[in-house]
């Protein structure tokens, strides 16, 4: 689904983010790309959006590779994935259901689509009942549901999450990680960067730790392994 | 590819609606458009009119004319003319009555000819008008004539009309000079009002941009607001420069300036020409500014 080869980037600035990585992730896998700040997990997830292209190396995902793709066909890599990040990222002006449906609106889908499927999934990541609410009137963790059903709204092959749960307590994280688990279920592949080492420690899922932008671990089962 | 009518109505209604949300830059992007339009016209208009002018003083450029003394009889004014006929370089000469000279000035007075039937004597003089076989002859010519008896006077035109194209080009080149300048102007206050869009519209950008929108999904509607401002901005300068022609045709007309007036474009067709130009040139500003500020600004 999504390979790594010999990946390296080196920012403008001369910043070594990340060196020689082999990575291959396969579908329905629920993958944590762990390590301390500024090990590279950002300019990894970056690389599979297509948002910062590596200097070295070659990335495919499904049928596509990002690092060769003409511009023009970006859009087509992009609606493979979904992406969630920290800080939500919703609109203000929109209510949650307008949040959604907008993901769908863009890549011009059906009216009578998108009224189907965006109450189904607001149900599913729990928020039916404030689908008119605006983003303030929300709770953190409320908002990250809403940036999550954005993410999948369009069914896409892989959610992509950086620090999802950065932002939010213990508890909601929690809630978070039941609905990421959740959607994992019905198919789509997660890469979810973090450095929360409970929530690695206790889903017991594939752990690839980064530092100094090396890969330095991959367990199957893993843990998050460093007290940071 | 094939956009579809929910999606256009989408872009236009995002490009309307940013328009409205920094409504201080539409206004100068608009206004700057339609400035630069107005003075785009009304040197347009000048240079129109006086070209027509000294294209019409040019049909007497390679003229001479020659005006007969008053007490000159018919056999005199025969005998000029076998005089003039020998002169070197003439082609072709014709003998003009002063009532017929009368009767001219009558039409191309048009509605104020009935200013000339109260004269009571006819103060136009009898001429011959004669076109020579190049403009060079024209000294020789009139050198010739000039001291011949019975002879008033020698006109030749080529000054006035030398000066006349001297005129028109000079305002040409300060003109197109200005233009370039104001257009260069509002193309510059219309990239940055579509900068500001843009900027005022970051988080959806971005959301659209992960979401995998299209380039031209998410570029059409500051496209569509760079046009509609540069048009907005081309309407309002058509009915300023439109009206204030109409109105200076109607002065020069009515201060009784009929020489002047005759050779004036007609205020509907001078309308209908800067219609086509000024909706093509701000669209064309507009375009180019909302393209030019994307470039910069909307990296997708
Ligand atoms: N745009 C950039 N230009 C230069 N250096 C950058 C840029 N983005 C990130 N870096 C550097 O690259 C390294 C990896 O950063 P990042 O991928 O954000 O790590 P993480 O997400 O794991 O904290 C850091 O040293 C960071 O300072
Ligand atoms: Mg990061």
């Amino acid at each position: 689904m999504i390979e790594l080869l010999n990946v390296t980037k080196q920012y403008t600035n001369g910043t070594m983010a990340l060196s020689n990585i082999n990575i291959k992730i396969d579908k329905g896998d629920f993958v944590f790309l762990v390590g301390p700040s500024g090990a590279g997990k950002s300019t990894f997830i970056k690389m599979l959006l297509k948002e910062v292209d590596p200097t070295e190396g070659k990335i495919i995902i499904d049928d596509l590779e990002a690092t060769t793709l003409s511009r023009r066909k970006v859009p087509q890599l992009r609606r493979k994935m979904g992406v969630v990040f920290q800080d939500f990222r919703l609109l203000p002006n929109k209510t949650v259901y307008e949040n959604v449906a907008f993901a769908m609106e863009i890549i011009e889908a059906h009216p009578k689509e998108v009224r189907r499927q965006v109450p189904m999934i607001l149900s599913m990541v729990g928020l039916s009942g404030k689908s008119n609410m605006y983003p303030d009137q929300l709770s953190g963790g409320e908002q990250q549901r809403v940036s999550i059903a954005r993410a999948i709204v369009n069914n896409p092959a892989v959610l992509i999450a950086d620090e999802p749960t950065g932002n939010l307590d213990p508890e909601t994280a929690w809630e978070i990680m039941k609905l990421l688990k959740q959607i994992n279920r019905r198919g789509t592949t997660i890469v979810m960067a973090t450095h929360a080492k409970e929530i690695v420690d206790v889903m017991q899922q594939r752990v690839i730790a980064l530092e100094q932008g090396r890969v330095v671990r991959d367990d199957r089962k893993g843990v998050y392994g460093y007290e940071d | 590819m094939a956009m579809r009518i929910r999606t256009v109505s989408y872009m236009i209604k995002q490009g309307l609606t940013s328009i409205w949300r920094n409504r201080m830059m539409s206004i100068a992007s608009i206004g700057s458009v339609a400035s630069a339009l107005v003075i785009l016209g009304i040197v347009f208009m000048l240079v129109l009119n006086i070209n027509s002018l000294a294209e019409s003083a040019k049909e007497q450029f390679d003229s001479v004319q020659v005006y007969i003394k008053d007490e000159v009889d018919a056999a005199g004014i025969e005998k000029i003319g076998e005089a003039i006929i020998a002169v070197e370089g003439i082609d072709e000469i014709d003998f003009l009555s002063k009532d017929e000279a009368l009767e001219n000035m009558k039409s191309q007075w048009g509605d104020q000819g009935y200013l000339l039937e109260g004269l009571e004597t006819n103060p136009l003089p009898n001429s011959y008008v004669i076109k020579m076989k190049d403009v060079s002859y024209a000294d020789g010519v009139v050198n010739a004539l000039k001291n011949q008896d019975g002879i008033e006077e020698v006109k030749y035109y080529k000054d006035i009309v030398d000066n006349l194209l001297k005129i028109t080009h000079f305002i040409r080149m300060v003109g197109i000079g200005l233009i370039v300048i104001l257009i260069g102007i509002s193309m510059f206050i219309i990239a940055n009002t579509i900068k500001l869009a843009v900027a005022s519209r970051y988080r959806e950008i971005n959301i659209m941009k992960y979401v995998g929108a299209t380039n031209w999904f998410i570029r059409w509607p500051f496209l569509i607001e760079g046009l509609v401002l540069g048009c907005i901005g081309a309407l309002i300068a058509l009915s300023v420069v439109g009206y204030g022609y109409k109105i200076a045709v109607d002065v020069v007309t009515q201060k009784l300036y009929v020489m002047l007036s005759a050779h004036m474009i007609p205020s509907t067709i001078a309308i209908q020409n800067l219609a086509v130009i000024f909706i093509v040139l701000g669209a064309g500003i507009g375009a180019l500014g909302s393209i030019f500020s994307m470039r910069k600004f909307l990296r997708v």
